[in-house]
């Protein structure tokens, strides 16, 4: 390789990564300044925790739920990790050991919770015997199992990796069916409410291209293979229509999503305000439901009782590979 | 040079001595959606590689809800 002509906007040493909606170059040094000022205006801005509060992280293993793990730390947050075994096969083998490595050599609190050994199921298999996308009984366990470690360790709030792009990504897709009790839900931090704890994401102004590039810079051992349920679904999809955008106008992501949050979203508090119902307590776990159980409780009952499924059966066509 | 990609995992030999941005085009991929690590460093688009450099593009979409 021969040194590249492009330099670090801000110290002009020789750049390592270009950002095309900054319209500038950053060495190693300041591009993770630029994603520590990204997180804390984020954190600040839409008031989302203190350096009091008790987090509990969810993390994957991913990029991007290991890179805010590691922020908050770096930044003096009281941060504990959650992993959830959702048991899809080698991918979810590969993600325990990732998040296993990355608690282990930072001396981190991280607190597991299998599907199968706890509950009796795992996500392929809840997919089949539900005869519902695997991932719409995969976020629904993953959400509970947040909130409710969340309420029991008695933490302060829930953080999620998700990044600009994740959350533009859903932005288009509810803007596209005009769904409005959705859109004003789509915030970046979810007040404790109805007995679900606080819920916050500091990532929202970073790219997932520099939560990635975060990971790479501080050395963090990432999977970076998928989930093999994902492939060629709907959320995938749009992220790569917002991207054919973001190429011909750089910055027109990042203003898709923060001028909807600065301008749109108050307007639709209101909606959000008379969307939530009344709630009970589930008679089994006590989580909050508009019925006698909750729909995750429900949803432990038909899985558990269904013969274990291996995850090939449930990958699309296009899932295959 | 070779270059490393993924999903799925493969291995190419692209003739070297040109910039990333060039590479990333002839494989017809988005700069938006890639890093590109030379050599084991990451690199901008107008780094210029040459033939005995090896070359990884990493995907960093994810997908999921
Ligand atoms: S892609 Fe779907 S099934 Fe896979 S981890 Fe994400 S939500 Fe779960
Ligand atoms: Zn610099
Ligand atoms: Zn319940």
């Amino acid at each position: 390789m021969v040194a590249s002509g492009s330099k670090c906007r801000s110290c002009k040493a020789p750049a390592v990564i270009d950002l095309p909606r900054h319209n500038a170059n950053f060495c190693a040094e300041h591009l993770l300044q630029l994603c520590r000022r990204q997180m804390s205006k984020a954190i600040d801005d839409y008031d989302m925790f203190g350096p009091d509060d008790r987090i509990l992280v969810a993390v994957s293993g991913g990029k991007d739920s290991l890179a805010v793990w590691d922020m908050l730390i770096e930044a003096g947050y009281r941060a504990d990790g959650l992993y959830v075994g959702l048991g899809i096969g080698d991918y979810s083998d590969e993600s325990t050991e990732h998040v296993t490595a990355f608690a282990a050599d930072r001396g981190l609190h991280l607190i597991t919770v299998d599907l199968r050994d706890t509950f009796g199921y795992d996500i392929p298999t809840a997919a089949r015997a539900t005869k519902r996308a695997p991932c719409s009984a995969c976020g629904m366990s993953k959400r509970h199992l947040f909130d409710q470690a969340a309420i029991d360790g008695g933490y302060d709030v829930v953080v999620t990796g998700h990044n600009l792009d994740d959350e533009a990504a859903v932005l288009l897709g509810n803007v596209l069916h005009w769904d409005i009790e959705y859109l004003a839900r789509q915030l970046p931090v979810l007040p404790a409410q109805h007995g679900f704890p606080r819920k916050a994401k500091p990532l929202v102004r970073l790219t997932e291209r520099e939560t990635a590039a975060w990971c790479l810079l501080r050395g963090i051992d990432y999977l970076v293979e998928e989930c093999p349920i994902a492939a060629g679904n709907r959320h995938l999809h749009h992220k790569d229509v917002l991207n054919a955008i973001e190429r011909e106008s750089p910055s027109t992501k990042s203003a898709f999503y923060l001028n909807f949050i600065d301008n749109m979203a108050p307007l639709l508090a209101e909606q959000s305000a008379a969307a939530s119902g009344d709630l009970r307590r589930c008679v089994r776990c006590g989580a909050p439901t508009t019925g006698e159980t909750c729909a995750f409780c429900r949803l432990v009952d038909t899985a558990s009782a269904h013969d274990p499924v291996p995850v090939e059966l449930v990958l699309g066509k296009r899932g295959r590979r | 040079m070779l270059v490393k990609m993924r999903n799925p995992k493969r291995e190419i030999e692209v003739d070297g001595d040109r910039t990333v941005n060039h590479l990333l085009d002839a494989l017809d991929l988005v700069r938006e959606s890639h890093l590109v690590i030379c050599n084991g460093t990451l690199v901008p688009g107008d780094a210029r590689l040459a033939h005995d450099d090896t070359v990884e593009i990493r995907p960093v979409i994810s997908g999921g809800a």
